[in-house]
């Protein structure tokens, strides 16, 4: 804090320093992050060219009138012995006044116009990926792959706590990250589970709010493999501020490979719903199923925030039969904050979570659930 | 008519006295003031630098919220509505209100609202935490119990205005003294005619909106719900219609005092007087079909889409023309630069600067990446903060001699209006700069990429913070002890205000004056 204070106090002393060279001040631009950015798609580039230009409009408009305005206050003062005149209107220029500032919104109305049309051609794309949102994070889904997970933010607590130094993705880092290919034409459908998110990577000049009961439509087309951040942009409860979007583009060949993988991924989990776990397996397992996907409203704790969100540290549903344990987790609490997570996690994790639940923070009820009864129940049987 | 105010306490309970009643407001809107400046001082203070210091996320909300609603509905509205009550029957020659009795009611139900408001904050599960424009459905089936009595504590604030405005457009219409047409009248009574049917047109639509989710939430309704059949976008669509023309009401009526204030500094007549009156009555008009400029990014078929573009794009006329109105006044007058004065002058160019980002946010694609980040923070805090607030300090500078009947100390509201100014301007304006570098608004932590900018904002909001401190001491100051003040108060001012004592008579005009 104290080396950020000794940088602010050097920046308001430097500008006379900076006006020396015209890169250094490109640099400090930079540096500070003061405009928006150009991003890395033809689209971003065309509304950063819009934003300039609307930009210096404003900028030559008030340098003219904030001009006669400190002329006039510097000329016509009493102090300097100013007499007052006494006009008090002027049709002509109140005319003038009013058709000029119209001409200029016309010109700016222009290329607005036709950037929007080409906005919001979402037709013949490569690639459809269904994007929702969940308080708290991103699910991807490929249709047309069979491939689908989700992507939560993977700061570690340590760091928004202050107990660790924060490194340089701080809250805009994932653990899985949404995958695509370049030179490609892919289309975003954007939804939500519960309320509403809005799903926006600055770099692609994408910004589209994820409603429940709506899908809205998104495209983008990336160049230059890379890693693209973006946050959600419509506040969506709690945890609104910690769920990042992270964008990997890479080139068709390794998106193709990416693919495959995660489809293999997909058949050995499945196996798995076969396996019998043993207890500690399970409790391992549910630990860390806890941490990720449960922690953030009945807290790592398992004590919840009180009037919000239920605790679930001697809790009638954790210390009640198990059957109900896996139905709430399985399909949620309609008219509440708890989702269904039966779609959300594999057979594997609700068993382990489940089980965690009941034997953690002193619940110690000594049972345990089994994939392929989550499965069953899945099934309706 | 020897008769003056009751004594004790009662004589502010039972008072139908227009000057009294609109005392009350500007006290309680000075308190709703600092309630919600402490709120976004919590805010500030966490933003302060990146990382979790103060407060958790779910009482950041709180914060958000709160500080919204309480500013919004708490500190500019009631201000507003205090000056009109003071000054309004003063500049048409009325003796008072034309309905004293309810007048007296809609201000007495501002107190409950507001404490039951603020009294959330002590409920289990906290205040309100879905932003002051509670989006559904984080506001009905996600939200704490508490939003129960939010809703009441709206439908109440909506009841005052709505009977604020009935009775401003009763006294405007029927109580002028012979001979003050309607082209003659102040424009700050002007702006308060126009504002008044913009109250009455959409605070309806705000109870409509709080209604359904009431329903929403307590009779199984869903109107906002998905899973019922219902639509989350009906809800944003009825309450920007709502919304958009809220903004103007809580800037017409500062248009108006700067009106007033700017002509009598310049000592010389408002320009363009009727071009004003135009301007804001297509002000006024245009407001009710923009409210889709604020859900650019909810999906709305590109025609909608450009509809809201440009008809968003056509207020800069209307508001130019009175900028161009201001400036020229000022142009070949003969200025001096008391603080009202100096807030006026403030107005205009911060007015102007927030107008501008106005202007680059309703370019629909520029908006894809402006839209709920903190360049639209910054937009709206520069037309508010300097805009409304700015004309309220200044018509508080400018009238409270009239009110009291002594003068202000000229040097301390000088310094006043330099750590507002200075203070304001450090707050706010790097928000425009980690708005464009992508820091989304409401989140209650941030990438280090943004840090030095918000511990720039930070420190700007607790000088304004503190200088308003200096406002209250100066306004107590010359209520107790400030030296008398003449019936003009300034040189020449024009109006009918300035043409009885100082400080105004308990009863004025009870015998209409004569208007040329």
């Amino acid at each position: 804090m104290l080396k950020r204070a000794q940088r602010l106090f050097a920046w308001l002393l430097g500008p006379a320093v900076l006006m020396m060279s015209h890169q250094s001040l490109a640099d400090e631009v930079e540096h500070w992050g003061v405009n928006m950015t150009q991003g890395v798609t033809q689209m971003s580039q065309e509304i950063y060219g819009l934003h300039m230009n609307i930009f210096w409009w404003c900028v030559g408009i008030g340098v003219v009138v904030f001009g006669i305005m400190f002329y006039t206050m510097i000329v016509h003062r009493k102090a300097n012995g100013a007499k007052a005149s006494n006009f008090h209107e002027s049709t002509k220029l109140e005319i003038i006044w009013t058709v000029a500032p119209f001409l200029i919104l016309i010109i700016m109305a222009v290329p607005a116009t036709k950037t929007l049309v080409k906005i919001y051609d979402t037709s013949e794309a490569d690639l459809d990926i269904l994007i929702t949102g969940y308080q708290w994070k991103w699910k991807y889904d490929y249709i047309a792959e069979d491939v689908a997970f989700f992507s939560s933010l993977s700061t570690p607590a340590d760091q928004i706590y202050n107990r660790a130094p924060k490194g340089p993705n701080y809250l805009l880092e994932v653990d899985e990250p949404l995958v695509i290919p370049t030179k490609k034409k892919v289309r975003f459908l954007i939804t939500a589970n519960d309320v509403i998110h809005a799903w926006w990577v600055p770099d692609f000049a994408v910004k589209k709010d994820a409603i429940p009961g709506f899908v809205n439509e998104s495209w983008t087309y990336v160049e230059e493999p890379g890693i693209y951040r973006g946050q959600c942009a419509e506040l969506c409860g709690k945890d609104h501020g910690f769920m990042p979007i992270v964008v990997k583009a890479v080139p068709e060949a390794e998106y193709l490979e990416w693919i495959s993988a995660k489809q293999a991924d997909a058949v050995a989990l499945k196996a798995l719903t076969e396996k019998t776990f043993t207890f500690d397996e399970l409790y391992t397992k549910g630990e860390e199923v806890y941490a990720k996907n449960c922690a953030a409203c009945h807290m790592a704790n398992g004590e919840g925030v009180p009037g919000v969100f239920p605790g679930l540290k001697g809790s009638a549903v954790a210390l009640g039969p198990i059957n109900t344990h896996n139905d709430v987790v399985v399909n949620g609490v309609p008219g509440t904050a708890m989702q269904a997570f039966g779609g959300q996690l594999s057979e594997v994790d609700v068993a382990a979570v489940v089980t965690y639940e009941r034997n953690a923070w002193g619940n110690n009820m000594g049972d345990h659930v089994q994939p392929i009864d989550v499965l069953k129940l899945k099934q309706g049987k | 008519m020897a008769h003056g105010p009751a004594k004790g306490l009662t004589r502010w309970l039972y008072t139908t006295n227009h000057k009294d009643i609109g005392s009350m407001y500007l006290w309680f809107s000075f308190a709703m003031f600092l309630l919600g400046g402490v709120f976004a001082l919590v805010i500030r203070a966490e933003l302060f630098e990146p990382g979790l210091q103060i407060v958790e996320p779910e009482f950041f909300n709180q914060m958000t919220t709160m500080h919204g609603l309480v500013m919004v509905f708490g500190a500019v509205m009631p201000a507003f509505v205090g000056l009109a009550n003071w000054m309004i029957p003063m500049m048409v020659g009325a003796p008072d209100m034309a309905l004293p009795r309810m007048n007296n009611w809609s201000f007495w139900i501002l107190p409950f609202a507001f404490s039951m408001l603020a009294s959330t904050l002590f409920m289990e599960g906290g205040a309100p935490n879905f932003g002051w424009t509670f989006y559904a459905p984080l506001s009905t089936t996600y939200a704490p119990p508490s939003v129960t009595f939010f809703i009441f504590a709206v439908h109440i604030m909506g009841a005052s205005s709505i009977m604020g405005s009935i009775n401003i457009i009763a006294t405007i219409l029927n109580m002028r003294a012979p001979g003050m047409t309607l082209m003659k009248m102040p424009l700050f009574v002007w702006t308060w005619l126009i504002t008044a049917y913009l109250l009455i047109a959409v605070m309806p639509v705000l109870a409509g909106v709080v209604t359904m989710m009431l329903m929403d939430i307590h009779f199984g309704t869903s109107f906002f719900d998905a899973a019922g059949g219902g639509d989350p976008v009906l809800f944003q669509h009825v309450f920007w219609f709502f919304g958009h023309p809220e903004v103007y009401i809580m800037i017409l009526p500062a248009f108006g005092v700067v009106s007033q204030i700017i002509p009598t500094f310049a000592r010389k007549p408002l320009f363009g007087y009727a071009s004003m009156v135009y301007a804001t009555s297509s002000i006024a008009f245009l407001s009710f079909i923009v409210w889709a400029h604020h859900m650019f990014t909810v999906g709305i078929p590109v025609a909608g889409e450009l509809f809201f573009m440009y008809a968003t794009m056509l207020i800069a006329v209307p508001t130019g023309v009175k900028v161009f109105n201001w400036v020229t006044t000022m142009f070949k007058g003969s200025m001096t630069f008391e603080t009202p004065m100096l807030f006026s002058i403030a107005f205009v160019i911060l007015f102007s600067i927030g107008g501008f980002s106005g202007l680059m946010l309703a370019i629909a694609p520029a908006d894809f990446q402006y839209h709920d980040t903190y360049f639209v923070v910054a937009h709206f805090h520069y037309v508010l903060v300097p805009g409304a607030i700015f004309s309220i300090i200044a018509a508080t500078y400018y009238w409270l001699p009239k009110w009291c009947g002594r003068m202000y100390n000229e040097t301390m509201g000088k310094v006043h209006f330099w750590l507002a100014f200075i203070g304001l301007n450090i707050t706010f304006f790097p928000m425009h700069f980690v708005g464009l570098a992508g820091m989304p608004r409401r989140i209650p932590d941030y990438n280090i990429q943004f840090a030095d900018f918000n511990m720039i904002a930070s420190v700007g909001a607790f000088l304004f913070g503190a200088a308003q401190i200096l406002f209250l001491w100066n306004v107590i100051a010359t209520i107790r002890s400030g030296k008398p003040a003449t019936a003009e108060v300034w040189e020449n001012p024009e109006g009918l205000e300035w043409t009885v004592d100082s400080p105004a008579p308990y009863h004025t005009f009870s015998v209409p004056p004569e208007v040329k």
